[in-house]
């Protein structure tokens, strides 16, 4: 079953985010994407993500469909003019890519570029329009296709504990509006102010997969509540990690076997996958390294 | 206004290598302004010249190096100097050093960037404002103008960045997107905001197009030069 499909027959479906690497060996991607083989309705590949030079998604997506892995393709606005955005989609579709999730995607000023043009000629909202327009047998300019990309799959995202939800409500519902088929959400740990978010959105019936990020250790959590927008890790959460990190310390100094941080990263994780899973219709894990963790979160979740 | 900065010393010695004599040419409008062509800075640029080996045959001020037929005039009272030196160095922003070169027949290098301030057109100069896009949606966005409001330029709202209202890519700026939100907000119109159509930029309109290139003024100037040849004639 296509991860479309599954999302159509109202499964609980799970994602995870697979990074191309910044050089010529994909290995290790492939390898992590592997891991996933069974456990996952589908793969997303980023775009550049962070900003930062490397293999395309495109390229990783290829050999993602070749190794018999559904990839869900991230295309970020920053890199590309309206010319290249389309033609990359239908490149893709004739690869054999069909699901695409649109982003506006990080400045340029943020990555290992600084000095590069940012393009962002169209935003998440356009590039979504722009899509749906090739769906729909037409490019932006009006000019009809020859032959149409009708299986295209479009996704967004929304950050559903922003301060303030409003703009990100009214954003999704222009996401919606312009063709976005099925949601993935930005990085949640707090399950209150999700189900507030999600009785905010009940007029919503496009699918939603919520954001679970791996928390590595109690500075990355620190980190992300003070650089990363919309994300605010609990307090409590935090001292979770901070106390395994504690346990890994003393292991170490007396020379045993640690893993406290992993064994309680992976706990949270499934923690927060069992109590969001009632909430919406599925979960999008970036695990930021931590792929090879990824199976047994899903494990310990019960999935 | 057109601002600018000195050209660090070592790139313009780099440029001249090869020219011994230089002649150089101070603006005493913007430029002066923007402590690239004041008295206090020429005079040093001519006596780094002087250290890193150059002979300077001679120092113009132009009022506005961009009055290009001043300019001309100017350097006309200075011609042994000009003609004595194998390059001029114009301080200026790029239209002066346009100005000087259209006068002389020699090599001339600018001394300073000009920086971009697109947006700052206008009396209210204090931050970007307007991007001249050609394609206003103030009304759509309460008066507050998402191109140079925002960082990125979104055209439907903010993206995933903004942290405690203020922008990733400037946190010393305050999220356009946000600043329009709480507007629309206030005039109980932020539901716009939810039925605004997704709106693509014409870019046409802020390229420098063949016929864009050049102000209605080009025609005037051309006018000016064909009577003074005229006059010539006569």
């Amino acid at each position: 079953m296509t991860f479309k499909e599954a999302l159509a027959n109202e499964d609980w479906v799970v994602t995870c985010e697979v990074a191309p690497p910044k050089g010529v060996d994909m290995t290790h991607v492939l390898e992590e994407a592997e891991l996933l083989r069974g456990k996952v309705a589908a793969v997303n590949v980023t775009d550049l993500q962070a900003a930062a030079m490397r293999v395309s998604s495109l390229a990783t997506c290829t050999l993602l469909k070749q190794q018999g892995i559904e990839p869900i393709m991230q295309m970020v606005c920053r890199d590309r003019n309206r010319l290249a955005l389309q033609s990359d989609l239908l490149s893709a579709y004739v690869l054999g890519i069909r699901n695409v999730l649109c982003l506006t995607g990080d400045h340029t000023t943020l990555g290992d570029h600084p000095d590069a043009k940012p393009v962002f000629d169209l935003d998440s909202v356009s590039l979504l329009h722009a899509a749906q327009g090739l769906i729909d047998g037409k490019d932006l300019a009006g000019n009809e296709l020859e032959s149409v990309p009708s299986e295209l799959f479009l996704g967004a995202i929304v950050t559903p504990c922003a301060d303030p939800i409003e703009p990100q409500i009214y954003k999704l519902h222009q996401k919606i509006e312009a063709g976005a088929k099925f949601i993935q959400t930005q990085a949640v740990y707090d399950v209150g102010a999700f189900e507030a978010f999600m009785k905010r959105i009940e007029d919503v019936k496009t699918p939603i997969l919520v954001g679970i990020v791996l928390l590595k250790s109690a500075g990355m959590a620190r980190y992300m509540n003070a650089n990363v927008a919309g994300v605010t890790v609990p307090d409590d959460l935090i001292k979770e990690m901070a106390e395994a990190g504690e346990k890994d310390k003393q292991a170490k100094a007396e020379g045993k076997k640690g893993g406290h941080k992993v064994k309680t990263s992976i706990e949270i994780a499934a923690r927060l996958i069992r109590d969001l899973k009632p909430l919406c219709q599925g979960i999008h894990i970036m695990p930021l390294g931590w792929g090879h963790h990824v199976p047994a979160v899903l494990e310990a979740a019960g999935l | 206004m057109i601002a600018s900065e000195l050209k660090p010393l070592d790139e313009i010695l780099e440029r001249m290598e090869d020219e011994a004599n230089v002649f150089v040419v101070a603006c005493d409008g913007c430029a002066a302004g923007c402590h690239v062509s004041d008295p206090d800075h020429t005079e040093e640029m001519v006596k780094e010249l002087e250290e890193a080996g150059k002979t300077v045959t001679g120092v113009s001020r132009v009022e506005m190096a961009c009055n290009s037929g001043l300019t001309a005039l100017m350097l006309a009272q200075y011609l042994p100097a000009v003609n004595q030196a194998d390059g001029l160095l114009v301080m200026s922003c790029g239209v002066g050093v346009q100005s000087v070169a259209a006068a002389v027949e020699k090599p001339v290098h600018p001394a300073a960037n000009s920086i971009h301030l697109g947006g700052f057109q206008g009396l209210w100069r204090s931050e970007a404002r307007c991007a001249q896009c050609g394609d206003c949606m103030l009304d759509y966005t309460g008066g507050i103008c998402p191109y140079t409001a925002c960082s990125k330029g979104l055209t439907h709202g903010s993206c995933g960045g903004p942290m405690d209202g203020k922008c990733e890519v400037d946190p010393s700026i305050p999220c356009g997107w946000e600043r329009i939100y709480e507007r629309l907000a206030a005039l109980g119109k932020a539901d716009r905001l939810r039925e605004m159509p997704a709106r693509l930029r014409d870019y046409r309109h802020m390229l420098p197009m063949k016929e864009r290139r050049r102000s209605s003024l080009w025609a005037l100037e051309l006018m000016e030069g064909d009577s003074e040849t005229a006059g010539e004639g006569g």
